[in-house]
């Protein structure tokens, strides 16, 4: 079945925001498609619209025109409460800043999206330690976010990602806030991710994180100026894409 | 649910201080509704028992200028027998001015009536020593009486001295067969006081008084419900004999309570109303804590509707922490205004315990405030942006 590989389809989407009187767009007639089990970096400078687009795939914001079907479902007509869900069901956040609640302990923090699932304590408890193990933190779990450094904070953000089995993994420059040697476990742990058979989408501004993805879209203006192989990106730059 | 009071009560403890001066708006509110409505109704209920040791069951009446028209006592007593079973007990009362003399000793201001057997119960007395007037004592016109305690102490010495002996009102000689214990303390007593009293048979007194005609009466009904229905009917019996309202009084003693009760009720629920409203003041606290409590966790909103929470999960989360907050500053308000009431109620020396009402009305007001005070707030960190939420640092 061709039509259930596509997870992400983008057809024709527009993200016009007013800045006073002017009409900014950030998203200028984009189409894309990724399938199932993809791994695509979405790569661009400061403003080029691909926080935007990030957006629009992780189902935070809705296009200001065109179709974006994710799973089978357009988002278009979606209320508020029904984006929450599919969020919840089908996306697993990875945030630049981590994002988890510093109240909370790392097993409570994993547990957040299958609580807003509904799903009993019992079994929340099991799959977040599950989640947990995944990335190595099962014995940390009581501890507080603030007692982990950086990297183990983006591991258990990855966790936290996973205990909901997502189709889709959304990494928003993962690796923006880490040194470099961090930065290379956690994507490793993404690559191993994507071996394991997730789709995985990553947002990010640097070429070299971009390039460790199998395909590679580049974002300028709000417009798809690239879309192709890592290696097809590597010759395109060297051939002076910008 | 379980997780949001967790969450809230997680909330309110970080944040002791303000947490804490946040209640204190509801506390007081509580504690002053609680105090004010229970003092009042503890110094309600004492006024009321005052009056109730006066008789509520008792009904007067009074014939003016009997010089020239009289109430039969007969007439009286056939109203008490057709009316069994709502009037249980009549007393006529005839007052005779007098001196009473025990050989030298002479008291002049002492309250000298002429009443039936009834009497002492219409009034609520207790024997000290002897016995009561009797029904034959009424009918013989036995030259008896029953006196009060101090013209017992003050004639005779003592209770004991006195019984049994005789005294004389106007000269006549009466023979005390019983004394009614003390109304005050001894060292209180006073002549003309409430204990400076000689009762005889009234029959004997319409003899001893120039014109004989009874100006007063007294009726106990069986209950207070019943007053209301035995001052009407002895209005149309009197009316029916002196064939003008002017002639005569019936007054209900239970009609004085009536009226107390309702304007104490009244100055109740001003002060009340008072207090409740520095309950409002401190809703509006409740609220304003919340929006600056939202607007500090805007980034944990973000985070948790873009994991998926939606805005029902995040409404019951806020809502759930302002009724925790007024809640719990509730439940403080209650100890509080429990224990300054029996404080102020000492000082005031009124006995007074904090009403089941006021409990419930200012718990029921202060989750209430959490609720209504919290739905804004919590309405607002529902309907965030998880796209703004999330850039907010």
């Amino acid at each position: 079945m061709i039509e259930n590989q596509k997870l992400i389809e983008l057809i024709n989407v527009y993200k016009i925001y007013l800045m006073g009187n002017e009409q900014v767009y950030a998203n200028d007639n984009i189409n894309l498609t990724i399938n199932r089990g993809e791994f695509v970096a979405i790569v661009g400078k400061s403003g080029s619209g691909k926080s935007t687009l990030m957006n629009i795939i992780g189902a935070l914001d809705k296009p200001t025109s065109g179709k974006y079907i994710l799973n089978g479902r357009d988002t278009f007509t979606m209320t508020d409460d029904e984006l929450a869900e599919i969020r919840n069901k089908t996306v697993g956040f990875i945030f630049q800043q981590y994002n988890l609640l510093p109240k909370l302990n790392l097993l409570e923090n994993v547990e957040l999206p299958l609580l807003y699932a509904g799903i009993s304590n019992k079994e929340r408890q099991r799959r977040a330690l599950e989640s947990l193990a995944r990335v190595g933190l099962k014995e940390k779990y009581a501890n507080m976010p603030n007692q982990l450094s950086g990297g183990q904070q983006q591991r258990v953000s990855i966790a936290r990602a996973l205990a909901g089995n997502p189709s889709l993994l959304l990494a928003d420059e993962p690796t923006g806030a880490l040194d470099s040697k961090t930065s290379r476990e956690v994507l490793n742990f993404i690559k191993k991710l994507h071996s394991e058979g997730n789709t995985i989408v990553m947002i990010t501004h640097d070429n070299a994180i971009a390039l460790e993805a199998k395909r590679i879209v580049r974002i300028k203006d709000g417009q798809i100026i690239f879309d192709g192989t890592s290696d097809e990106y590597k010759e395109a730059i060297e051939q002076g894409l910008k | 649910m379980i997780q949001s009071f967790k969450l809230a009560i997680n909330s309110i403890l970080t944040n002791k201080m303000r947490s804490f001066l946040t209640m204190l708006g509801i506390i007081i509110g509580v504690a002053a509704v609680i105090i004010l409505v229970s003092v009042v109704s503890g110094y309600m209920g004492q006024v009321i028992e005052s009056f109730a040791s006066m008789g509520v069951n008792r009904i007067s009446i009074n014939v003016r200028n009997t010089r020239t028209r009289s109430l039969d006592d007969k007439v009286m007593y056939e109203f008490l027998d057709e009316n069994y079973e709502i009037v249980n007990k009549l007393s006529p009362e005839v007052s005779v001015s007098g001196t009473v003399k025990n050989g030298n000793n002479s008291l002049t201001s002492t309250t000298i009536m002429g009443v039936s057997e009834d009497y002492m119960d219409i009034v609520s007395y207790k024997l000290e020593q002897g016995r009561n007037l009797s029904y034959s004592d009424l009918a013989g016109r036995s030259a008896v009486c029953v006196i009060g305690y101090y013209v017992a102490y003050d004639l005779f010495g003592s209770s004991d001295k006195a019984i049994n002996d005789s005294l004389k009102v106007n000269g006549k000689p009466l023979t005390i067969v019983g004394v009614i214990e003390p109304q005050e303390e001894i060292k209180n007593m006073s002549e003309g006081g409430t204990d400076d009293f000689v009762w005889m048979p009234y029959t004997l007194a319409t003899k001893m008084t120039r014109n004989g005609n009874i100006s007063n009466y007294y009726i106990n009904s069986v209950d207070t419900s019943y007053t209301d229905e035995i001052t009407d009917k002895l209005k149309s019996t009197l009316y029916g004999i002196f064939k003008s309202e002017n002639f005569y009084s019936v007054f209900a003693n239970s009609s004085i309570i009536s009226e107390l009760d309702s304007s104490i009720g009244t100055l109740s629920a001003l002060l009340g109303g008072i207090a409740g409203i520095s309950l409002l003041v401190a809703g509006i606290g409740v609220m304003n804590i919340m929006l600056v409590s939202v607007t500090e966790r805007t980034r944990e909103i973000g985070i948790r509707k873009a994991l998926g929470a939606k805005q029902g999960v995040i409404m019951q989360q806020f809502v759930i922490e302002a009724a925790v907050t007024s809640t719990l500053g509730g439940l403080i308000g209650i100890i509080l205004g429990s224990v300054l009431t029996s404080v102020v109620g000492a000082a005031m020396s009124i006995t007074c315990y904090p009403t089941i009402g006021s409990i419930i009305l200012s718990v029921s007001v202060s989750v209430g405030i959490g609720l209504l005070f919290g739905y804004l707030p919590a309405k607002r960190a529902a309907v965030l942006n998880p796209i703004d939420a999330l850039r907010t640092d």
